[in-house]
C-alpha cells in the first residue's frame, strides 16, 4: 500500500472517519433487517422502477430467488458494515458496498417522472443520498485506509509473508 | 550498544502503536453493539407497552395447518353445478386444476404453493353446465393428475350431466357445489338438500323473499351440511378481529361502514369480451339457453346476457347480491348483528350507460336500534379509491380487510391517559395484524410501518404468500360433513344475510324504507 504513506494525518483521519460512519450505517441497515420479523426485500423491489424493474419483478415472482436475495442482502450489509468499521478487507467491503448501494439506487432513482409510494425523507433530483454513499464507498476503495487504521494491516502482512515464502 | 537498545525500544513502541492503529475499529464496534442493543430494547419495550396497555399479550394467532391433517375419512364424491370462472377457482381450492392453469402457474412459479395445499380426499365425479365448453373444462380439470398430495390422480371417473336434476338424482354423488348464476342458487340448493346432498353454494343465497324462506326451511329441516360461499372470514385476521371485539378494545361501536369501489368494465360486470376485445365464444348450439333461463322470463340469447347476467334484476341483485353479501357476512360474523330492523337504499346508473338495470352507484343503510348501531354500505363502480371496511368505535376504530389495523381515537375516554402520556398515538394505526406474519399482533412504532399499515400495503400481501381462504372455507364444509359441527356461513347466517339483502334490494326498487316484521317474519 504505497499510497497510504503519502496521506497526511488529517487526510487519513477524515478517510477513516468516513469509512466508519458508512460502516456504522450499513451495519445497522443489515441488523434492522435481521430484527424485523418476516422482513423481505419484496416491498422495496415491488417499488422498483426504471431499468431494473423487470429484474425485480422476476425476483419477487420467484420465492426461492427472493429468499436468497433477502439472505444475501441482510448478511451482505452486516459483513460490509463490519468490514468497514474494523478495516478488514476494506477494499473488498467498499467495492461490494458501492455495488449494493448502486443497485438500490438503480431500483428507485429520483428521475424526472418517476414517483414512489414510499415517502422519501429529502428532496432529490437524479442525485440521492444512496448514490452519494455509493460513490463515497468508491472513494474509500480507491484510497484504502484499512492497512493503516484497521485489521488489514495484519492481513496484508500475512499475505506478504505468505507470498514471500512461496517465492 | 546504546544505539541498538534505542532502536529496539523504538521498534517496540512502534509496533504497539501499529497494534493500536490496527485495532481502531474495535471500540467503534463495541459502541455500535451497545447502542444497537439499547435500540432493540427500546423498540421492544415500546411495542410491548402498547400491547400490554390493551391487554392483548395473550392474543396469539391460531396457526393454520397447511399440511395433511391425518385422518381424512372416506372419499367424498363431489359434483359441480355450474362450471364457469368461479367454479374453476373453487376447483383449485378443492385440489383440482386445469392443465392450462397448471402450465401458467409453472411459468410464474406459483404452482408449488398450490401443490402444498392440503389434500381433502375428495373426488370430482360430476360436472353439470349448460355450456359444452365450460363442462369440457370441468371434465379436463377433474381428470388432471397433477394434484396436491402427490400425483396420485383421482380413483373415480368423472361424468357430465346435461341437467342439474340428473346430477342430483345420481346416488354416487355425496355433495354438490353450486356456482351457477344467482337465480338458480335457492331452488337448486333446496332440491339438492331434498336429494340428500350436502351443499356449498356461492352467494347470494336468494333473490326474492319467497325463494329465501323456501330454501331456509328446506335446509333447516334437513341434516345436510350447508355452507354459503363467504370465504373471506376464514382469514386469520378475522379470528383476531373477533377477539378484539370481544375484549372491547374499540369501545362502543355505533357505526360500521362497508364499501366497494371498482373502476373497470370487468368490475362493472361487462365480461363478454376476451382480453383482446373479441367476443367470447358461445351460441345457442353449444348452450342450453332455456335451462339457463330457468323460471326467468324468456329473453333471446345474447353473449351479453349469458356472460353479463349480473346487469339485470331477473338474475340477481347487482352489487347487493354480488358484493354487499360478503360485507354483511364479515360484519355479522364479528358482531352477530342479525336481521336489521329497517333498510333504505338508493342509487342510480350514473356511469355505465349500457343496457343494465342494476345501479352502478349505491348506498344502503341498515338500522339496528336495539343494538344501537347502524350498518352502511356504499358502493361505486366508477372509482377505484379504496375506502375499506371500518368499525367506528368510541375508543378506537378498526379497519379490517386482508389485514387488520386499529387506530386509537383522539377523543377516546378509555385511552385518555395513554394518549396523554404518549403511549398511544392517534395519528396512525397503533396495532396491525397481518395474516402472512402468522397473524401475530404487532404494535406499529416506525413511521414507515405506519404508512404501510394505513394503506394495507404489507410485505406479506405483496409477497403473495396468502393462504387460499376459499380452500379453508371448503375444508370447513367438508370437515363438518365428516365430523359434524357447524359451518361459519350456515343457513341461519345465510338467512339473516338474505333478508338484509332482499330488504335493501326492495328498498331500492320500490324507492321506500322497508322494515322487518319479526313476528310474522316478513319484510314490510
Amino acid at each position: 500500500m504505497k499510497g497510504t504513506k503519502t496521506f497526511t494525518t488529517f487526510q487519513l483521519t477524515t478517510l477513516v472517519l468516513l469509512r466508519m460512519l458508512i460502516g456504522w450505517h450499513v451495519l445497522y441497515e443489515g441488523i434492522s433487517k435481521l430484527l424485523i420479523p418476516n422482513w423481505s426485500s419484496a416491498m422495496f423491489l415491488k417499488e422498483s422502477q426504471w431499468i431494473l424493474s423487470g429484474f425485480s419483478d422476476w425476483i419477487i415472482s420467484n420465492s426461492g430467488v427472493l429468499q436468497v436475495v433477502d439472505f444475501m442482502n441482510t448478511w451482505g450489509l452486516i459483513a460490509i458494515g463490519i468490514g468497514l468499521i474494523l478495516g478488514l478487507f476494506t477494499r473488498l467491503a467498499a467495492i461490494a458496498g458501492a455495488t449494493l448501494l448502486f443497485i438500490y439506487y438503480l431500483n428507485n432513482p429520483p428521475l424526472l417522472g418517476l414517483t414512489y409510494n414510499l415517502p422519501s425523507e429529502g428532496n432529490y433530483l437524479i442525485v440521492s443520498k444512496t448514490l452519494i454513499e455509493a460513490v463515497a464507498l468508491l472513494v474509500l476503495a480507491v484510497f484504502p485506509s484499512g492497512s493503516e487504521f484497521g485489521l488489514d494491516r495484519y492481513v496484508s502482512r500475512f499475505v506478504k509473508s505468505k507470498t514471500k515464502k512461496e517465492e | 550498544m546504546a544505539q541498538e537498545e534505542m532502536a529496539k525500544k523504538e521498534k517496540r513502541s512502534l509496533s504497539r502503536r501499529t497494534l493500536l492503529k490496527a485495532l481502531a475499529g474495535i471500540p467503534v464496534m463495541g459502541f455500535f453493539t451497545f447502542e444497537a442493543f439499547r435500540k432493540i430494547n427500546f423498540d421492544r419495550d415500546k411495542r410491548s407497552r402498547v400491547i400490554k396497555e390493551l391487554g392483548l399479550e395473550d392474543l396469539k394467532a391460531p396457526r393454520i395447518v397447511t399440511g395433511s391433517s391425518g385422518k381424512k375419512g372416506d372419499l367424498l364424491r363431489i359434483g359441480f353445478i355450474g362450471y364457469g370462472n368461479r367454479a374453476q377457482q373453487l376447483s383449485h381450492s378443492l385440489g383440482f386444476m386445469h392443465p392450462d392453469e397448471v402450465q401458467r402457474r409453472k411459468q410464474n412459479g406459483t404452482l408449488a404453493e398450490w401443490l402444498e395445499q392440503e389434500d381433502l380426499n375428495v373426488a370430482l365425479t360430476g360436472i353439470c353446465d349448460v355450456y359444452d365448453l365450460h363442462a369440457e373444462k370441468g371434465l379436463t380439470t377433474a381428470k388432471n393428475e397433477i394434484r396436491p398430495g402427490g400425483n396420485s390422480g383421482q380413483s373415480l371417473p368423472v361424468k357430465r350431466y346435461l341437467s342439474y336434476q340428473d346430477l342430483l338424482n345420481d346416488k354416487d354423488i355425496d355433495a354438490v357445489i353450486i356456482a351457477t348464476p344467482d337465480h338458480h342458487h335457492a331452488h337448486i340448493t333446496s332440491e339438492a338438500v331434498k336429494a340428500g346432498k350436502h351443499v356449498y353454494c356461492e352467494k347470494s343465497i336468494a333473490r326474492t323473499e319467497d325463494e329465501l324462506y323456501e330454501v331456509y326451511d328446506t335446509v333447516r329441516n334437513s341434516d345436510r351440511v350447508f355452507q354459503l360461499g363467504h370465504q373471506i372470514t376464514q382469514n386469520v385476521v378475522f379470528q383476531q378481529a373477533k377477539e378484539i371485539i370481544k375484549r372491547d378494545i374499540l369501545g362502543k361501536i355505533c357505526l360500521v361502514e362497508t364499501t366497494t369501489n371498482r373502476n373497470t368494465a370487468s368490475g362493472a360486470w361487462i365480461r363478454h369480451l376476451d382480453s383482446d376485445g373479441n367476443p367470447k365464444p358461445g351460441d345457442e348450439k353449444s348452450i342450453d339457453w332455456l335451462q339457463w333461463l330457468g323460471s326467468r322470463p324468456y329473453k333471446p340469447f345474447t353473449t351479453d346476457r349469458f356472460y353479463n347476467w349480473t346487469k339485470w334484476f331477473d338474475y340477481d341483485m347487482g352489487m347487493i347480491g354480488q358484493l354487499f353479501t360478503h360485507e354483511f357476512d364479515a360484519v355479522n360474523q364479528l358482531l352477530r348483528i342479525g336481521i336489521p330492523e329497517s333498510a333504505v337504499a338508493s342509487g342510480g346508473i350514473y356511469y355505465w350507460k349500457d343496457n343494465r338495470e342494476i345501479p352502478d352507484v349505491l348506498h344502503a343503510t341498515f338500522e339496528y336500534p336495539k343494538k344501537e348501531m347502524t350498518l352502511t354500505y356504499s358502493a361505486n363502480l366508477a372509482s377505484s379509491r379504496q375506502r375499506g371496511r371500518v368499525f367506528n368505535g368510541h375508543d378506537a376504530s378498526m379497519e379490517l380487510g386482508g389485514s387488520l389495523s386499529i387506530t386509537a381515537d383522539w377523543d377516546s375516554t378509555k385511552y385518555r391517559e395513554q394518549l396523554d402520556r404518549g403511549i398511544f398515538d392517534s395519528s396512525g394505526p397503533m396495532i396491525s395484524i397481518n395474516p402472512g406474519s402468522g397473524g401475530d399482533v404487532d404494535a406499529i412504532t416506525s413511521a414507515t410501518a405506519k404508512y404501510y399499515a394505513a394503506r394495507g400495503l404489507t410485505t406479506t400481501n405483496i409477497n403473495g404468500r396468502n393462504v387460499d381462504v376459499t380452500h379453508l372455507h371448503i375444508k370447513q364444509w367438508i370437515d363438518v360433513i365428516r365430523n359434524g359441527g357447524q359451518t361459519n356461513a350456515n343457513i341461519e347466517r345465510a338467512f339473516e344475510e338474505g333478508v338484509a339483502c332482499v330488504m335493501a334490494n326492495k328498498s331500492y326498487l320500490e324507492k321506500r324504507r322497508v322494515e322487518w316484521d319479526p313476528i310474522n317474519r316478513r319484510i314490510v
